[in-house]
């Protein structure tokens, strides 16, 4: 880790419109939840579905998408990332210090507000910090993934929408075992794990779900700083 | 002291070959790579600077190989010809960061130093944004020297700048020189190499080229067969004098045009006045007909 790596991908990421995008999308699923209580009477089992469909299907994959490829994407495209490759500082350090701003991003303002509309809903304590546990793996590991992309493809973005929006949506919906490969499942299965029992089901074995959440986001942060350290720049003779 | 090593290096792109079998030593003092514009000069600079591995050969200072190894970056100072910076920060900050993630002792001290060298003391608190090109080529240069670096690259660094920035940096540069550092600046024009660097490396087309010192790279441009376009009183005597003499190698008087093929810049350049005046012939125009650089290049690498 290294901070001045920390502060300058905190101020590149999150000083402009970006900070205004992730604070929107944070307030807009308060709001959601808000608007849910006051015109609908919820149990809590209604609440663990909605916060379920909303926040881990759309909301959390979405988020780690914006923060995982904006904590080093916009320094690849523009080739200002030179001033942090041209120094005596391994790799892996520089990842481990961007993902640290997108695990704390993650955690602001998307773990936060997850458990706030859980509350909202009328979770009880221990359904509303099973839902900021499982929004934590989630959000992590989605960040892990995405930074992770971006180094090695310049298309992450369209990847990470496809993994998601298909991936996890529609061929998890279909096919059984795809789920075993989905990040929204595994951080179920730690929601489910913590939460009172028979509020929530989750497809992926507890043992498993940790193993792959650890295991994924160990493997992902060193595989990207072995990915940085082979970063070609190469400009227009 | 520090010596880069280029050896029997190759860089490809997909199926197109940017470097083709190089092999340079650059030591200390200031050595310029001259070569027009899509030589391969960026590519060379980039591999030395440990951004780009070589296809085929190696590329190493003090040998060792300069591709992923950021301790190099302890002796590296690098100025790329990309302009994007972080521009959220104010100069002074960028220089700041670059000193923290080269772990000095004091970033503070360091920084004011590099931006000092620069003379970028006064706007170093704007946000660098709002620099103009001159500014952040300026103060990229500082936080590229930061560190005292014992060997610095720089691609294309006078391109946008005005002749007094020139002349600072000219200044700079050769002070680092002098220091006994190792200096590499890549250029497509001859005569800001010439002005600088006490060791020039011509590459054209990807190939190594030519070396040595500018009078030695003058020498090979200069004695080569010259091209030249004539008017004069009477084009048909002038044709029929010059032809006549050894220097010449060729005459053609097509569409009312001479065009005569020297075979010596010098001899010719003191044998045509003396022949037209002996023809009682009237110059009116000698143009060279082929002085653009690429010819000039083109030549160096067919010998």
């Amino acid at each position: 880790m290294n901070r001045t790596i920390v502060r300058l991908t905190a101020q590149g990421m999150l000083g402009g419109r970006r900070l205004w995008l992730l604070g929107a999308l944070a307030l807009l699923l308060v709001v959601i939840a808000v608007a849910t209580r006051l015109l609908a009477s919820v149990s809590e089992a209604d609440a663990a579905g909605l916060l379920r469909a909303i926040a881990f299907s759309t909301f959390l994959p979405l988020f780690g998408l914006i923060v995982g490829t904006g904590a080093i994407a916009p320094e690849i495209d523009d080739g200002s990332i030179v001033h942090l490759l041209a120094k005596p500082v391994s790799r892996h350090t520089i990842v481990q210090s961007k993902l640290l701003v997108a695990v704390g991003t993650v955690v602001a303002l998307a773990v936060v507000p997850t458990m706030l509309a859980a509350v909202v809903l009328g979770a009880g304590p221990r359904t509303v910090l099973a839902f900021g546990a499982g929004a934590l793996a989630a959000g992590a590991v989605y960040s892990v993934l995405f930074l992770l992309l971006t180094i090695v493809t310049r298309h992450a973005v369209i990847i990470g929408l496809v993994y998601a929006l298909i991936w996890e949506s529609l061929v998890g919906s279909f096919v059984p075992g795809a789920r075993n490969l989905s990040v929204q499942q595994w951080a179920l299965s730690v929601t489910e794990s913590l939460a009172p029992s028979g509020l929530l089901t989750a497809d992926v074995g507890l043992g498993l779900a940790y193993a792959l959440i650890i295991g994924g986001f160990v493997a992902a942060t060193w595989f990207a700083g072995s990915r940085l350290n082979a970063l070609t720049l190469s400009t227009e003779d | 002291m520090a010596t880069l090593t280029i050896d029997t290096c190759s860089r490809w792109f997909g199926n197109v070959v940017a470097v083709n079998d190089v092999t340079m030593s650059i030591g200390p003092g200031i050595t310029g790579l001259l070569g027009p514009n899509g030589a391969g000069k960026s590519t060379l600079i980039n591999m030395l600077a440990g951004f780009l591995p070589p296809s085929a050969g190696s590329v190493t200072l003090d040998g060792a190989e300069t591709w992923k190894n950021p301790e190099a970056y302890r002796v590296l100072g690098i100025v790329t010809e990309r302009e994007a910076t972080y521009d959220f920060l104010t100069g002074r900050q960028l220089v700041v960061a670059s000193a923290e993630l080269h772990g000095l002792a004091d970033p503070g001290a360091a920084a004011q130093r590099a931006l000092e060298t620069v003379a970028m003391q006064e706007a170093q608190d704007r946000k660098i944004g709002e620099y103009s090109k001159g500014m952040r080529q300026r103060v990229k240069m500082a936080s590229a020297l930061v560190h005292d670096p014992t060997v610095l690259l720089l691609d294309e660094p006078f391109n946008g700048m005005d002749p007094r920035q020139r002349l600072h940096l000219i200044e700079l540069l050769r002070r680092m020189g002098a220091e006994g550092r190792t200096v590499l600046f890549s250029s497509h024009i001859l005569e800001e190499v010439e002005q600088l660097a006490h060791q020039i490396e011509v590459v054209v087309a990807g190939r190594y080229a030519a070396s040595g010192d500018y009078r030695e790279i003058r020498r090979l441009m200069t004695d080569r067969p010259h091209q030249y376009t004539i008017t004069s009183s009477d084009d048909r005597a002038l044709a029929s004098a010059l032809v006549a003499d050894a220097s010449t190698a060729g005459v053609s008087l097509e569409d009312g045009v001479l065009r005569v093929q020297a075979r010596e810049f010098l001899r010719f350049a003191e044998l045509l006045p003396r022949v037209a005046r002996d023809a009682d012939v009237r110059l009116f125009e000698v143009s060279p007909a082929d002085e653009s650089l690429e010819s000039v290049f083109s030549y160096l690498v067919e010998n």
